[in-house]
């Protein structure tokens, strides 16, 4: 299971991930007076515009929503855009009907996503700096799949 | 509250032009706006433009003259040509001004946008870890789309070369040579399903029309062209947008669907009624979306239109007859204006080799940008 704790490298923003029990999730914000759930966290609500919001934990599996396959290199502010190029997944991630969250999408096969299919948040080391120091983001792959959640 | 009328318009071939600056197109257009409607830059009282990277369009007053009038500038990502005409229809329908002018021109450096975060309340990290990337929404929305609907992807190659077919006929296209659905879709997978020659281009170009107080439009033309409605809209909670690092788990209709149900509702003309439309094809599969989007047509429906040829020039709803973003490219400050312009050509009967047979008389304009904004014409003869 991926964790902040056993993960070298940087992330490239705060804010985003929290280790709940050994394993890592992703951080969003919970509107106090409708339940609206947002990713990444923000102060008020873009449902019901109100501005009581709380932390909330997501959960780390769901299911793909849709998809695409970038085949080209992003140009700036995409920090890996000097290094070769290879295609990376895009998609959104339907986590428990509370949200769907866009998130890079790693597989052994690109080819083999299809919606639907089950994904769990993983951490990508997707780029090294100058100084040899991997940058950490969030992903789903394809769901491994164990029966008591994941706890492998 | 007064109607309002098209009574000039004029534009700057699209594609690539060295050595002209977008606001040097800008002008040209505006030069051209005013020649056709056989009135003065002084006639003019007030002007409403927009220009990603041309410049502040307002700087177009030491180019055309310093008159003093009221121009505002407007920035609404790929729909700002939209909200130009809308903002400049409502200063003559509200009986502020007589006559203006809506302009729009720009300059893209070749290849996709790269978008700064923070011009859309975004931070870095969306933009550094690679999702910053319009194409990438298409992609994802068209995949949904085709899976919903149970759309064979084979179509966006179809659409891609009905446009380029247009661009063909139309003397101020940037591609103006065919391509086979083939060559189309065994290019370079750019984000899937989507390849490139499905995609439009950034490209350059400007479009200016002329606006007048609808009574008073024969004393210019006799070929007025009337602007029934011109509405912007945002997106609502729920909709599926570019640039959105969450969705919510409910689905609501989009800017597209609200614009374009607020144009015809302000028009008092029904989708069914429109005889030729210039929809958002930023590439293929939206095309195909807003079709269905704006009311034109069913949902699920598209494939057997396109099947049938109806949205050729010559079939019984005509789309993007000037080869749309497609074959134009994008210049996002003028593309809205480029549809207008279009349908004004059309409704004058002036189309010349794409001309829509049988004297159309009603014709409907849609633009659809980042982060989520919509805006939709219905014009009529």
């Amino acid at each position: 299971v991926s964790s902040l704790a056993n993960t070298a490298g940087r992330l490239v923003a705060d804010g985003l991930l929290v280790d709940v029990d050994g394993a890592v999730h992703l951080l969003a914000s919970r509107c106090a007076d409708c339940a609206a759930v947002t990713f990444p966290a923000q102060p008020s609500c873009p449902r019901c515009a109100g501005d009581l919001v709380e932390p909330h934990v997501l959960a780390r599996r769901g299911t793909l929503w849709t998809y695409t396959i970038q085949g080209f290199p992003p140009k700036t502010p995409y920090l890996a855009v000097e290094a070769s190029f290879r295609p990376f997944g895009v998609g959104y991630v339907d986590l428990d009907g509370e949200v769907l969250v866009e998130s890079r999408l790693v597989a052994d096969d690109l080819a083999s996503l299809r919606i639907g299919m089950a994904m769990e948040l993983v951490l990508e080391p997707f780029h090294r700096d100058q100084s040899g120091e991997d940058i950490v983001t969030f992903a789903f792959a394809p769901d491994a799949g164990t029966p008591d959640g994941g706890q492998r | 509250v007064n109607d309002v009328a098209i009574i000039g318009i004029g534009m700057h071939p699209f594609g690539r032009t060295e050595g002209v600056s977008g606001r040097a197109q800008g002008a040209f257009a505006a030069r051209a706006a005013l020649r056709d409607a056989g009135i003065g830059w002084r006639d003019v009282q007030f002007a409403v433009g927009g220009s990603y990277e041309g410049g502040n369009a307002d700087a177009l007053v030491a180019d055309l003259g310093l008159t003093g009038i009221e121009f505002v500038n407007v920035l609404n990502g790929c729909a700002t040509g939209g909200s130009a005409l809308a903002v400049a229809d409502r200063a003559i329908r509200s009986g502020a001004y007589d006559v203006g002018m809506a302009i729009g021109f720009d300059k893209h450096p070749p290849g996709a946008f790269n978008a700064d975060p923070s011009e859309y309340g975004l931070a870095d990290w969306y933009g550094e870890t690679g999702m910053m990337v319009t194409t990438q929404f298409f992609g994802a929305k068209i995949q949904r789309y085709l899976h919903d609907h149970d759309i064979d992807p084979s179509v966006l190659a179809k659409i891609a070369a009905k446009n380029y077919r247009n661009g063909a006929r139309n003397p101020n296209a940037w591609r103006r040579s065919p391509m086979s659905e083939e060559q189309i879709a065994s290019s370079a997978m750019l984000s899937d399903p989507l390849t490139k020659y499905m995609f439009c281009s950034p490209s350059e170009g400007g479009v200016a029309l002329v606006l007048c107080r609808a009574d008073v439009a024969t004393r210019y033309t006799d070929r007025p062209v009337y602007l029934r409605a011109s509405v912007m809209r945002t997106r609502i909670y729920g909709t599926f947008e570019v640039f959105a690092p969450s969705l919510a788990p409910e689905r609501a209709d989009g800017p597209t669907v609200q614009a374009a149900r607020a144009a015809f509702e302000a028009a008092g003309i029904g989708p069914d009624e429109i005889q030729v439309a210039q929809v958002q094809d930023t590439e293929a599969g939206a095309e195909l979306m807003h079709m269905a989007e704006t009311g034109l047509c069913a949902h699920g429906e598209q494939e057997k239109l396109i099947e049938e040829g109806a949205t050729e020039i010559e079939g019984r709803l005509p789309i993007n007859t000037d080869g749309g973003c497609i074959a134009n490219g994008e210049p996002i400050g003028a593309s809205g204006l480029r549809q207008v312009h279009e349908c004004v050509l059309q409704l004058r009967g002036g189309a010349g080799e794409r001309q829509v047979p049988g004297e159309p008389r009603v014709a409907f304009t849609h633009v659809y940008g980042a982060p989520g904004v919509s805006a939709c014409t219905v014009l009529t003869c």
